[in-house]
């Protein structure tokens, strides 16, 4: 009767759809070494791993492959299985397209832009106040400061907002498009890239979407493809994560009153307040893009055979009582803070320092400007998406 | 003919954030020492991962040099 004692794997994902909260399930997985094992609604089932050591290992160990996925039944939230560009590639086809674009956002490009960023952000602080409480954050705020902000950098029109946001949106859901949706609302996007890329092509002008056409057009270091997914790519990831993060970051502050005093205290706080609540605030409905092992690998006790995937569920990383004290204490004053926040390894985050830059900047102008900030209505959250986040978030001031 | 192969790499910890992008491009030269990432060994031959790690560091805390000129990261 030895099946009885065989457990299958976990129904992943975890944590719910609506709010931060990390699930109970990782709190307990926390407490053993080694990896569960998990299914979710597609594709194979899979390792998750939990713990710091192991997340980072798996992320950043060359013998784990996310380029292999491709050849598998990955297991993934929605129907259909996609290319998902340069993350579904290895070095050094990865390396090619990464240098491409890297150095538009190192630390030292990137820190150029903050009189800027700050400028746009205290721009929608004017609006807001000139239109009165309450206000949808998430509208007027949290989405326009990303969205212009990288609008600029690679050359789309601000404008277009409306239009490519319902292509985003669905590009980051999970199961609520079926494959053929998901396909055609891709090929959109994609449409939409090409016109915007023959436009810089008649017309260049100094934006990165320019340069990435010259290293296409000049140097043939890309296909037209790539250089259409790339741009489409970082559109999309370059204003969602930190657009779903402000508000998301706002609401984690209002639930804890004394780290948010404290911070209007001590704004010079503000970088290091924001790497905490990078580590703090689960993003992930659930791990996404599992890496798989190229050889057997042993992960924190856990043999990984050849040929098998594994999910790295950041958030609870980023909760290892082994790597953080108090781990499940929101503390702002926090210092040295090694989240996985941005990811490990070759796939970390492109978009780190800017986004960095943008969450200082948002959240110390929203809270200078606003010392009775609140929530002022009901929060409706995203529902079914890779990032969790306020859908709505009406605030008053 | 005789080719120097005099590249040497530093890694400014000041600067480095810790990505793990240079230890999982190039294994070989950058390792992590818990937080920070540190090179292998400051002397390697003209080893074009070098390059690329430096290219592709979020901190641009990676210089590669060729004798006395600093060739990574690339212009």
């Amino acid at each position: 009767m030895t099946a009885t004692h065989e457990q299958g794997p976990l129904t992943y994902p975890f944590n719910e759809p609506e709010g931060l909260g990390l699930a109970d399930a990782y709190a307990r997985a926390l407490e053993h070494p080694g990896l569960l094992r998990v299914r979710m609604a597609y594709g194979e089932p899979a390792w998750l791993a939990t713990r710091y050591a192991d997340a980072r290992l798996v992320l950043g160990d060359r013998r784990f492959s996310r380029a292999d996925a491709l050849e598998h039944d990955e297991p993934r939230q929605s129907e259909g299985q996609q290319d998902a560009g340069i993350l579904s590639m290895d070095p050094p086809e990865h390396t090619r397209l990464r240098t491409l674009v890297a150095k538009a956002f190192t630390v030292h490009q990137v820190e150029k832009q903050r009189p800027q960023v700050r400028e746009l952000a205290n721009g929608f602080l004017d609006r807001m106040e000139a239109m009165g409480p309450p206000a949808d954050l998430v509208e007027h705020y949290a989405l326009p400061i990303p969205v212009a902000v990288i609008c600029r950098m690679l050359g789309v029109p601000e404008e277009d907002r409306p239009k490519f946001r319902v292509w985003s949106d669905a590009a980051l859901s999970t199961s609520s498009l079926s494959a053929e949706e998901a396909t055609r609302n891709r090929e959109e996007l994609r449409a939409y890239m090409r016109a915007l890329i023959q436009d810089h092509r008649d017309h260049p002008r100094p934006d990165l979407m320019t340069g990435l056409i010259e290293a296409r057009d000049t140097g043939d270091r890309l296909t037209e493809l790539e250089l259409v997914d790339l741009c489409v790519g970082i559109l999309v990831a370059g204003h969602e994560t930190t657009a779903s993060q402000i508000p998301n970051f706002v609401y984690a502050l209002l639930e804890h009153p004394e780290q948010l005093a404290l911070l209007r205290e001590r704004p010079e706080l503000i970088a290091g307040a924001v790497e905490e609540l990078l580590r703090f605030v689960p993003l992930g409905s659930a791990a996404a893009f599992p890496r798989y092992a190229k050889e057997d690998v042993e992960v924190g006790g856990t043999l990984v055979r050849a040929g098998e995937p594994v999910l790295v569920a950041v958030g609870a990383a980023n909760r290892d009582a082994l790597k953080f004290g108090a781990p499940g204490t929101l503390d702002v004053t926090r210092t040295g803070v090694q989240h996985l926040g941005f990811g490990h390894g070759v796939h970390h985050c492109l978009g780190a320092p800017l986004a960095r830059l943008e969450l200082q900047e948002a959240l110390h102008a929203l809270i200078a400007r606003f010392p009775a900030l609140h929530i002022a209505g009901d929060v409706v959250w995203k529902n079914r998406m890779l990032v969790r986040g306020p859908r709505e978030m009406p605030v008053g001031w | 003919m005789v080719t120097r192969m005099s590249w040497t790499t530093r890694i400014d910890r000041d600067q480095c954030l810790g990505s793990g992008m240079c230890a999982a491009l190039a294994p070989e030269l950058y390792r992590l020492e818990g937080d920070h990432a540190e090179p292998v060994r400051e002397g390697i031959g003209a080893d074009e991962r070098a390059l690329d790690a430096a290219d592709s560091c979020p901190a641009s805390a990676i210089t590669v040099r060729d004798g006395g000129q600093v060739i990574g990261p690339r212009p």
